[in-house]
C-alpha cells in the first residue's frame, strides 16, 4: 500500500465513509471532515507514520485535501 | 499557600432557546445541538453590563465565603466582552461592590482569563489577603453584530462567575498551575474593535485538543498524581463535543467533566466559574480529592490547575 492509499484508509476509518474524492478535493467542503474528526486524522497520522507533528504546523489547510496532507508529510520527513 | 474559599454566578433571566438564534442564522436547532451539545442560552438586557453582571456574581461569592467586600485585598477581572476599550469593568465591578480603594486589575484574555486569575490569585493571596476574581460576559452584544456568522452566534451566552481565593482557608488548597501562551495563533479567534468575533473553528478545536490534554496530563505528573484521580474537572465551557474529545483523550470517564453548557452556552471566560459555582452546591469539594481547572482560549491562551479538597 503507498502513502496516499494508507491516507486515504485513515479518513475512511474516521470518516466512517467510503473515500469517494478526487485527491485534490476539500475534505471539509465535501463533508468528509469536520474539525473533530480532523484532530482523530491528525492523531491517526502520527501513529501510523511515526511523525511528530508540531503544534505550530497544524494548520487545517494543510489537512484539506489528500494531496496536501501527502505534501506536507513529506515535509514532515515521511 | 492559597485556598478556593467560595464561588459564585450571576445568569441573565432572558432565556435564548436553539429555535430563537436559530432562526436568526438561518439553521435549525437540532444542528446546533449536534455540533455543540447547546440548548440554550442567556442574553442579558440591553441596559445590563458586563460590570454589573460581574459585580452580583462577586457579591453571591462573597455571601457564600461569609465575608464583605471590604475583607478583600485586590479584585482580578476577566472579560473579553467589555463595553469600552479603557478602562475595563474591573474598577466598576469594585465600585459596585462598595470599594474605593482595593486594587482591581483587568484580565482581557477572555476564555481562559478566569483560569489565568484564579492561578495569580493563588501566588498574590499570601501579599494580598483574599482575591475576588471574577469572569463577566456580555457575548451576545458581539454575536449580535452584523453580519452575523452562524458558526458563532449559535455557541455563545452572557454570564459572570466569581471565585475567592485566600490566603489562609478555604475548601480546597491549590497545590500548582501550569499556564501557557502562543500568539501564533492570534488571529485566529479574535474580536476587533466594533467587529464580529472571528474565529477559524477548525485550528480552535485542532488545537484546543492537543493542549487541553497535554497541559493537565503535565499538571497532574508534576504532583505525582494520576489524571484518574480527580473528582472532577471544571472546565472552561467551550463546546460539549470538545469536552467529551477532552475526557477521551485522557482516558477519563465524561461524568467527571461537569457541563452547564446545554443550559448557558459558551459564556467565554465566565464559564469555568459559573461551572465551577453549580458544581460546589451540588457536589463541592471533599478532603483528600482532587479537582482540576482547564481553560483554553483566544490568545492562545490556556492551562489547568489543579487544587486538592482540605479534609
Amino acid at each position: 500500500m503507498n502513502k496516499r492509499q494508507e491516507i486515504i484508509q485513515i479518513i475512511e476509518s474516521v470518516s466512517g465513509k467510503p473515500f469517494k474524492l478526487s485527491p485534490e478535493e476539500s475534505l471539509f467542503e465535501s463533508g468528509t471532515l469536520d474539525s473533530f474528526a480532523l484532530t482523530d486524522v491528525v492523531a491517526a497520522l502520527e501513529k501510523k507514520f511515526k511523525v511528530s507533528i508540531p503544534d505550530s504546523a497544524l494548520n487545517p489547510r494543510k489537512f484539506d485535501s489528500v494531496e496536501r496532507i501527502e505534501e506536507h508529510l513529506a515535509e514532515w520527513g515521511k | 499557600m492559597a485556598f478556593l474559599r467560595a464561588f459564585g454566578s450571576y445568569l441573565p433571566d432572558r432565556v435564548v432557546t436553539n429555535e430563537e438564534i436559530g432562526a436568526q442564522v438561518g439553521c435549525d436547532a437540532e444542528w446546533i445541538r449536534g455540533v455543540s451539545g447547546i440548548e440554550s442560552r442567556r442574553f442579558a438586557s440591553a441596559s445590563e453590563t458586563v460590570a454589573q453582571m460581574g459585580a452580583a456574581a462577586g457579591a453571591k461569592c462573597l455571601e457564600r465565603a461569609g465575608i464583605t467586600a471590604t475583607d478583600l485585598g485586590m479584585i482580578l477581572v476577566s472579560s473579553g466582552s467589555s463595553e469600552r476599550q479603557f478602562p475595563g469593568p474591573a474598577a466598576s465591578v469594585a465600585k459596585l461592590l462598595g470599594l474605593d480603594s482595593v486594587p482591581a486589575i483587568d484580565l482581557p484574555l477572555a476564555s481562559a482569563g478566569s483560569l489565568f486569575g484564579i492561578s495569580l490569585a493563588s501566588q498574590l493571596a499570601a501579599v494580598v489577603g483574599n482575591v475576588l476574581v471574577i469572569g463577566t460576559e456580555k457575548m451576545s452584544a458581539i454575536v449580535e453584530r452584523q453580519p452575523m456568522d452562524r458558526a458563532v452566534a449559535i455557541l455563545f451566552g452572557d454570564g459572570a462567575g466569581a471565585c475567592l481565593v485566600s490566603p489562609d482557608v478555604g475548601g480546597a488548597r491549590v497545590l500548582g498551575w501550569e499556564l501557557h501562551s502562543d500568539g501564533a495563533f492570534a488571529e485566529d479567534l479574535k474580536v476587533e474593535f466594533n467587529e464580529p468575533l472571528a474565529m477559524s473553528g477548525r485550528t480552535v478545536i485542532l488545537q484546543a485538543t492537543r493542549k487541553i490534554p497535554r497541559v493537565i496530563s503535565s499538571l497532574f505528573e508534576k504532583h505525582g498524581l494520576a489524571v484518574s484521580e480527580a473528582g472532577v474537572f471544571l472546565m472552561h465551557q467551550a463546546n460539549q463535543n470538545l469536552i467529551l474529545k477532552i475526557a477521551a483523550t485522557l482516558d477519563v470517564s465524561p461524568e467527571r467533566f461537569y457541563s452547564n453548557i446545554a443550559r448557558y452556552g459558551n459564556t467565554s471566560s465566565a464559564s469555568m466559574l459559573i461551572a465551577a459555582d453549580e458544581w460546589s452546591q451540588q457536589v463541592g469539594f471533599e478532603g483528600g480529592v482532587p479537582v482540576c481547572f482547564a481553560a483554553f482560549g483566544a490568545g492562545f491562551h490556556w492551562g489547568a490547575l489543579l487544587a486538592v479538597g482540605v479534609d
